[in-house]
């Protein structure tokens, strides 16, 4: 494949969709970079010129039904960190809609490679929320198979993920299949070498992968001012292949916009870089004390952005869900969390010896020998228990 | 006040506000290291005092900050960057390794290289993947750097002083377990030279040699044995490369035993090259093959497990035991 085969170019897709009645979505400020926005942190429906979404009422109130269940998982994961049930926590919340609305956009086939914090993509891929846990719990460092769902396992090394999401893209496109595959990552990650690479790459051949930034606005402690000076939508001209930001807190956009960037991709024309606009609300992970490093007005200019109570509003106010809707989802969210409770509480310690389990697909004697040598090694202090438990009192001894 | 009881990460803080208050050429680099003084507040209050100009918040960039710290030392600057986790250096890795250390010899000795780059490392603070490596051996294993790790307040203030004056690159490995132990720092006193072993506790029948976040389990170790008759002495190599093969060889000709521990693999780890190299100094003396004691070929496991993993006092006194019993 050469760069000339890229078609970055092309013109998007104006489909025509742009109906008569519809309210103009709002004009972001001249400092600020145009945003694809559906639903404005009102409730109200806008349309925009490029993308369209038409969803049934059954499937809006899906989508809203996922955002609570994704937070109210996340609620259970803060508390159960703070319990100690779990060592460490990044929690999504503020995120729900940026990973609900491309979650939601995938197809069973398509390829997702996600951080650390995707939890909410996870539940649309049917990832069963407490496989995420173990990681968190310390038992072990994924804790899922990811071709069962599509949905690798997260990525703690900053960026490194988005390499992968391109090859496993060539190699769909070497396939001819038309699956597309899904790279997440933050803001800061755009920084790293292993980003920018991955947006060479796939330009270069012409992979079908969509690079879906979540910018939360902060890397731990330092704003996106300390990663660029270009809105990071802006980075994928300079690679050849279209940006595009996104209202990170409307649902529908983010659907839409990442729906249209897979579609893209299937049809072979290249990466897309989807830059969702969103905040992260709670602190970076449980470790962290944003209080820090930012101001409150902050953060609470951003809760009247939040994503699920602007679908609810209009799903209110259209009409398309009952207090009947929303008394059983408050329930079904009270049955996940005392779920999540139980199965994390439940989580065996996990054997000593797995230490050695899965080092290499092959055999490996040095692993043998150290595994054998730890036997042992364990083996003589249930022999020194039961010497003590026989000298003491007589009892068997050991455990 | 030049004597005070600091914890070692207070110590380090300590020991770069005098850098910056002393040399304006020094300058602090990395993720978080400013607003925030980096995840272990090791910087706390340094950008506050110093600003931004000296104490730099960089972009989430390993390589970027490695890279840029090479470009600011030839132009006469001393970085001192922070790589936030053990496990995320890689990314930096190519810096390190092929430009950072080869520098001065591709140079002829014409330029310098004054870079440190501290890294907090090791296990035992129940954190998640890549929070909790020992990757020293592969850095000492590169010719050109300089690896060091501090396992006292003490030597963490003047182990930080003399990196930062060393006009070569020095990883700093921080014991990350430790940064909360409190120590003596004196902070007029005329250190030795920051390669140099010490002998945090002399002993007769065995000596263990360890560094970083295994030197006060070898000293734990050595209280227990004394309660079994045994007298340990341990050695506190406090340099990976250079190592202080002499002082080590003067303590085994003493005890005639060795017990090398490190939280790194065995496998190819420092406790290698000290088990190879003391066989061939004191081949005569030893009463024992030299032991090692450390970390599985396995990757680093989840926290549940790290217990089993790391060595601890049972797993050194076993292999004092094994070492006796020759
Ligand atoms: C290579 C690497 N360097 C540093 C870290 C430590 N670290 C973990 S998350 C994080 C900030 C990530 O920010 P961003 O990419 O914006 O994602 P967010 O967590 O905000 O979703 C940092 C610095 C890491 N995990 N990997």
């Amino acid at each position: 494949m050469t760069v000339e085969s890229t078609a970055a170019r092309k013109p998007r897709r104006t489909s025509g969709t742009k109906r008569a009645s519809a309210k103009k979505a709002p004009q972001p400020k001249s400092s600020e970079p145009p945003l694809v926005q559906l639903l404005t942190p009102e409730g109200e429906r806008v349309e925009h010129p490029d993308y369209a979404v038409d969803l049934t009422p059954e499937e809006l109130r899906g989508l809203y039904r996922d955002m609570v269940l994704t937070r109210r998982f996340d609620a259970e994961a803060t508390a159960l960190q703070r319990q100690g049930e779990l060592g460490l926590w990044a929690s999504l919340l503020g995120q729900e809609a940026a990973q609900i609305g491309s979650g939601r956009a995938l197809r069973d086939d398509d390829y997702v490679f996600p951080t650390y914090r995707e939890h909410g993509v996870a539940w649309c891929r049917g990832v069963d929320p407490t496989n995420l846990l173990g990681m968190f719990r310390g038992v072990n460092h994924g804790g899922w198979d990811p071709s069962t769902n599509n949905f690798h396992l997260y990525t703690i090394v900053i960026g490194s993920q988005t390499l992968h999401a391109t090859g496993y893209a060539m190699g769909v496109a070497k396939d001819g299949a038309d699956s597309a595959v899904i790279a997440y990552f933050g803001d800061g990650a755009s920084s790293q070498g292993d980003v920018a690479e991955s947006f060479t790459f796939s330009a270069v051949y012409n992979a079908p992968v969509v690079f879906f930034c979540q910018n939360n606005q902060w890397a731990i402690s330092e704003p996106t001012e300390k990663q660029t000076r270009v809105p990071l939508y802006q980075r994928a001209q300079g690679y050849g292949f279209p940006g595009v930001r996104v209202d990170g807190n409307d649902v529908l956009a983010c659907l839409a916009v990442t729906r249209s960037a897979l579609e893209r991709a299937r049809r072979g024309e290249g990466p897309t870089l989807v830059e969702a606009f969103t905040y992260r609300m709670g602190a970076h992970t449980t470790s962290d004390d944003p209080t820090k490093y930012r101001a409150d007005e902050e953060t609470e200019s951003w809760q009247a952005k939040d994503p699920i109570l602007r679908l609810r509003r209009y799903l209110e106010r259209q009409g398309l869900a009952d207090d009947a809707f929303f008394v059983a989802l408050e329930e079904e969210s009270e049955t996940l969390g005392k779920r999540v409770r139980e199965v994390v509480r439940a989580m065996p310690q996990p054997d000593s010896l797995a230490i050695f389990d899965h080092v290499y697909a092959d055999g490996h004697a040095l692993v043998d020998e150290e595994r054998a040598q730890f036997t042992a090694y364990q083996a003589s202090f249930e022999d020194a228990d039961a010497a003590d438990g026989s000298e003491g009192n007589g009892s068997e001894g050991g455990n | 006040m030049s004597v005070q009881k600091l914890p070692i990460a207070k110590a380090i803080n300590e020991s770069l506000r005098k850098a910056l208050e002393t040399d304006p050429k020094v300058l602090i680099m990395g993720e978080d290291v400013g607003k925030l003084g980096g995840v272990f507040r090791v910087t706390d209050g340094l950008q506050k005092d110093f600003g931004e100009g000296r104490v730099i918040d960089t972009p989430l960039a390993e390589s970027g900050i490695v890279g840029t710290a090479i470009g600011l030392a030839l132009r006469g600057y001393r970085p001192v960057v922070e790589i936030q986790f053990d496990g995320f250096v890689f990314p930096a890795y190519d810096q390190i390794v092929t430009q950072l250390a080869k520098m001065h010899a591709r140079a002829l000795g014409k330029i310098k290289m004054p870079v440190v780059i501290r890294i907090p490392y090791g296990g035992g603070i129940g954190a998640v993947e890549h929070h909790s490596e020992s990757p020293e051996a592969l850095f000492a294993h590169v010719a050109g750097l300089k690896v060091v790790s501090p396992s006292t307040a003490s030597d963490a203030y003047w182990m930080m002083q003399q990196a930062i004056q060393s006009d070569d690159p020095v990883i700093f490995f921080e014991p990350k377990r430790r940064y909360w132990d409190k120590g003596e720092v004196n902070t007029e006193a005329i250190p030795g030279p920051l390669h140099r072993a010490r002998v945090a506790r002399e002993g007769t029948d065995l000596t263990l040699a360890a560094y970083g976040p295994m030197v006060k389990v070898c000293l734990e170790a050595a209280t227990a044995a004394e309660e079994e008759g045994r007298s340990l002495e341990v050695l506190d190599l406090r340099s990976m490369s250079p190592i202080d093969f002499d002082t080590l060889q003067t303590s085994v000709e003493k005890t005639r035993r060795l017990v090398v521990v490190h939280e790194a693999p065995v496998f190819y780890g420092s406790g290698a090259e000290i088990a190879a190299r003391i066989t061939e100094r004191c081949f005569y003396h030893l009463e024992a093959p030299v032991l090692r004691v450390g970390g599985y070929h396995a990757p680093y496991p989840p926290a549940r497990l790290e217990d089993d993993y790391l060595p601890g006092l049972d797993r050194v006194l076993d292999a004092v035991d094994r070492s006796l019993a020759y």
